[in-house]
């Protein structure tokens, strides 16, 4: 069957069958492989993007369930070369190491800093407690959020 | 000076890729024509098969082949091998049993390939694998290491007791001798547990066979392209090595498992070839990953410290039984033997070590090489055993340890398990990690701890390992079936930028900052002008890959040594521009001077020279192309101390890191930040090895902690920040870089210093995993149930 729905921002649509998942659309059928695939138990959130705003593990859902839907993934992230202060304080901290959990992670405080523009330290590991990263131990993941937040309250408040 | 060079914190190039969506792991790839494959895996531990129909399969919408066992023979394919031939007490090699692309005759773990449906698509090939029919004989399963002598059973007909080999090092009778005289012995029996290695993303492979060239081409989640593409050509058969390409392109976390040759990438190959050249695509998924895999540790022991009256170490006794599960992996002998048992002395000066090792096999997924191989089994003993014996002898842990450390004099120091240790300073390490934690303040936070009702504790561990895994000639005379050099090619464009070419793989640890920086300090040119390629077999010269923390102590001295040879070339070419001696050419910071004049030629100018000789010393070849290979001449030895200071709540056993210090000495640093990475990586999974995690079968050899939901990783809520230093570097010998690698630190001191710091807390020790179980029962004085281990 055909789906239709907005992906970073463009009108997209594909065949997908009923039992196709979100992220196996946006990976297969629309070659956006940012989106990760870790585990077969909702588990990991190396899958987790943005649907209608907010975090969602895309290996949970089925891709008719985002017809007219607007989803954003990690290659929607950037703005053209400019990156998304998340994007930019990962490189900065070393937030990854083989980078397979990273779209993951970033989509993933994306929505953390969007409901709590200045998480603790506690509040952002509490936070991430659906992202498993195998490599980096998380302290520079944590440190690049802390960091990214930072950044976007000091935009946000250079904005007002 | 270049800006980027050896010693600085340089971002990594690799990252802009990863964090905008673009990296290209195996899965990513697809692949013209592509059909997909589904592999039928065993649902028993330990069967015979009688027969499979797959007729029924074979007749289903989009099914292009459904193959066995059977077919593997046929086309006269070889086995899976283990490279490292390990010999017992008695010299007798040890008994391999054969292990098959595709089960014949007998299925000897859950998970073990079966069958593989290769189908238009995914959908269709899953179909198809419920179609196939196996006609099973259910076998006894041999499933507790313990009992694996006499499980009555065996998991090959052809080796008795399912004991693989028995083997020995060290002066039994100069240990037994010391016992006599001992006048404190302090004795542990421990587990180490075993563990799924969980790289976040599942191995995948794609197989191609180009019928119009005769030629292969296999994408796969590997560390060591090369050795995939020799371990298959001379021992699978599955293409000859010239007619084969091995891509590793981005891979998404190893550990070690993905060094290995397992059986699916060889079949996607073969069947290729099978279904007309159609690519073949197989991605495991997770469940699949965690059956098939290998896994890591898994070992008992049994060990013995003999002390003399002022706590000085006279020996040490070691017996192990270790689990190699249902077939040996591809280095899976040497990891209980040759990077355990030489790793027994520690930091210590121990005068006498013995050890045995039993290695059995069970019907579980074959067990190999997880980040330490070997020296975190190693490590975890020594540093529990010796922590037991200060608090039997009522001696400060930490000066108990330095007592008995090999003094910073005595380097390089021969230890009584055959290891020569270059550098170090443990002393050094141990002091700025007690004063980093406030050791002596210890008490007091204790005492804190208490009025809220806490269990405090705190737990050293110093940790050994021997990387940099090479020593052809060395790891040849203990049975390696292959050299373990490193090879490099660094080559200039005529625009002087750089192509630096290593056999070395990067799945994580930023080799292509980490080799870029190094190449840049050597060259004299920017950083920004290098680009380090990996992961092609058609790419990159030959090469053995990257484990056991070797890529820069090997990979990169190869890398150095091409650039020295580069800068001897140039050396020659700028004599004869500026008609100078070569004997009086300086190189520094990019440019070639005449000694003691201001007369000199930048390496651009002598690059350009090179591919335009109009202008050019006789007989010297143009180009500016060299490659190197090093074989070093010894393994490196890093060394730390590491501090966990925790907090137990006894109403729930729940155990709470509140610090973690760790103090390594890596000898010199390229890039700090990358090196600290490491640790933080390494040290989450040594906690999740001490706290969490734990692969755990059934009688019957079902894998009852087959996911995320059943299997604990390690979270971000699990761990703490980190403390880490890494300044304290004595320069390692065995390289002219002075380096000695710190991939696996962190999973090697980890463990000890976490149980010791629970042992410290609540008395008593318990075995890994820690949970809040078993912690609540030891408080309760209670056993922790055998099935809970
Ligand atoms: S792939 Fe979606 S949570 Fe693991
Ligand atoms: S960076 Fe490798 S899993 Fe997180």
């Amino acid at each position: 069957m055909k789906v239709s729905m907005s992906v970073n921002g463009k009108q997209v649509s594909g065949e997908a069958e009923p039992r196709t998942l979100l992220v196996e659309f946006l990976r297969y059928e629309l070659g956006l492989t940012g989106t990760h695939v870790g585990c077969d138990t909702s588990q990991c959130g190396a899958c987790v993007v943005h649907v209608n705003g907010s975090s969602v593990k895309s290996c949970t859902m089925l891709a008719v369930q985002a017809e007219g839907a607007q989803v954003t993934t990690i290659e929607g992230m950037a703005q053209g070369d400019e990156l998304h202060p998340l994007q930019a304080a990962f490189r900065e901290h070393h937030g990854l190491q083989c980078g397979f959990c990273t779209p993951g992670m970033i989509m993933s405080a994306a929505d953390l800093l969007k409901t709590n523009p200045s998480p603790s330290e506690h509040e952002v590991r509490e936070w991430l407690e659906g992202n498993i990263c195998r490599c980096t131990g998380y302290h520079n993941i944590v440190k690049a959020i802390l960091a990214a937040a930072d950044t976007m309250r000091g935009a946000a408040r250079a904005a007002e | 000076m270049v800006e980027k060079g050896i010693g600085a914190r340089v971002l990594r190039k690799e990252d802009q890729r990863f964090i905008t969506g673009r990296g290209r792991y195996t899965d990513d790839i697809n692949q013209h024509g592509q059909a997909h494959a589904v592999f039928l895996r065993s649902p028993h531990a330990h069967a015979r098969i009688r027969g499979i129909d797959t007729s029924a399969a074979e007749a289903m919408p989009g099914v292009l082949a459904v193959l066995t066992g059977e077919d593997v023979k046929a086309d006269g394919l070889g086995n899976l091998v283990c490279g490292w031939l390990v010999k017992s007490k008695d010299g007798s090699p040890m008994h391999m049993g054969p292990h098959p692309l595709l089960a014949q005759e007998k299925a000897r773990y859950v998970g073990d390939r079966v069958a593989v449906i290769v189908a238009e698509t995914l959908e269709q090939a899953h179909d198809a694998a419920e179609a196939v029919v196996v006609d099973y004989e259910e076998l006894g399963p041999v499933v507790a290491l313990e009992r694996a002598h006499d499980a009555g059973s065996l998991v090959h007909d052809e080796i008795a007791s399912n004991l693989a080999y028995d083997w020995e090092l060290g002066d039994k009778a100069a240990v037994d001798a010391a016992f006599g005289r001992a006048a404190h012995v302090t004795r542990i029996d421990l587990v180490n547990n075993r563990l799924v290695p969980n790289a976040i993303e599942p191995r995948a492979a794609i197989g191609h066979y180009d019928p119009g060239m005769d030629h292969y081409t296999l994408h796969v989640t590997s560390q060591n392209p090369h050795v995939h593409r020799l371990v298959m050509s001379a021992f699978v058969g599955v293409a000859p090595e010239h007619k084969l390409r091995v891509v590793a392109p981005d891979v998404g976390g190893g550990f070690g498992s993905k060094i290995f040759i397992y059986g699916e990438e060889c079949v996607v190959l073969w069947a290729s070839k099978k279904v007309r050249g159609r690519p073949v695509k197989w991605t495991a998924d997770r469940s699949e990953a965690f059956l098939s895999d290998a896994h890591g540790r898994d070992h008992i022991s049994h060990a013995e410290l003999a002390l003399d009256q002022d706590g000085s170490f006279l020996a040490m006794r070691v017996n192990t039984k270790a689990n190699l599960g249902a077939y040996m992996s591809t280095f899976s002998s040497c990891i209980p033997t040759y990077l355990y048992g030489t790793l027994l002395a520690g930091q210590y000066k121990t005068p006498a070590i013995y050890c045995d090792v039993q290695a059995y096999y069970t019907n579980t997924a074959p067990v190999d090489a997880y980040r330490g191989a070997g020296r975190p089994e190693a490590s975890f003993l020594i540093e529990t055993l010796v922590d037991q014996a200060a608090g039997e002898l009522g001696m400060d842990p930490a000066e108990l340890r330095r007592k008995n450390f090999v003094p910073k004099t005595a380097f390089p120091y021969q230890t009584p398990v055959a290891l020569t240790y270059d550098t170090g300073d443990y002393e050094a390490t141990l002091d700025e990690a007690l004063r980093l934690v406030d050791w002596k303040g210890f008490a007091a936070r204790k005492a804190e701890s208490q009025r809220r009702g806490r269990l405090r504790g705190i737990g050293l561990s110093c940790y050994i390992e021997a990387c940099g895994l090479a020593p052809s000639q060395v790891v040849g005379s203990l049975g390696a079936g292959v050299g373990l050099w490193e090879s490099a090619k660094v080559r200039f464009s005529h625009t002087g930028k750089v192509q630096a070419l290593t056999g070395t793989h990067s799945h994580g640890q930023g080799h292509e900052t980490t080799f870029a920086q190094l190449v840049s300090e050597k060259l004299g040119i920017p950083y920004e002008d290098v680009e380090v390629i990996h992961g092609d077999t058609e790419k990159t010269p030959v090469g053995m890959g990257t484990y056991g923390s070797r890529s820069l102590a090997v990979g990169g001295e190869a890398l150095a040594k091409a650039c020295d040879k580069l800068v001897e070339k140039g050396k020659k070419i700028a004599a004869h521009l500026l008609e100078a001696s070569e004997a009086d050419i300086e190189f520094k910071d990019g440019n070639f001077t005449v000694a003691g004049t201001d007369r000199s030629k930048s390496m651009g100018e002598v690059v350009f020279t090179a591919y335009v000789p109009h202008n050019y010393p006789a007989g010297l070849e143009p180009g500016m192309e060299e490659s190197a290979f090093f074989d070093p001449p010894n393994f490196t030895y890093p060394a730390g101390t590491y501090v966990c200071e925790l907090e137990i709540d006894p109403a729930t056993g729940t155990t709470e890191i509140l610090r973690f210090v760790a103090v390594d000495d890596f000898g010199n640093v390229i890039n700090p930040m990358i090196v600290e990475g490491q640790v933080h990586g390494g040290l989450a999974q040594g906690i999740g090895q001490a706290l969490l995690e734990g692969a755990v079968y059934d009688e019957s050899g079902q894998l009852l902690t087959g996911s995320y939901m059943d299997y604990t990783m390690p979270r971000a809520d699990d761990v703490p920040s980190f403390e880490v230093v890494t300044a304290a570097g004595t320069a390692s010998h065995a390289n002219s870089l002075g380096v000695k690698g710190c991939g696996e630190a962190g999973a090697i001191g980890a463990p000890a210093a976490v149980i010791n710091a629970i042992t410290n807390a609540i008395g008593r020790r318990v075995e890994m995993p820690a949970t809040p179980e078993k912690v609540w029962r030891a408080l309760q004085n209670t056993q922790t149930p055998q099935a809970a281990e």
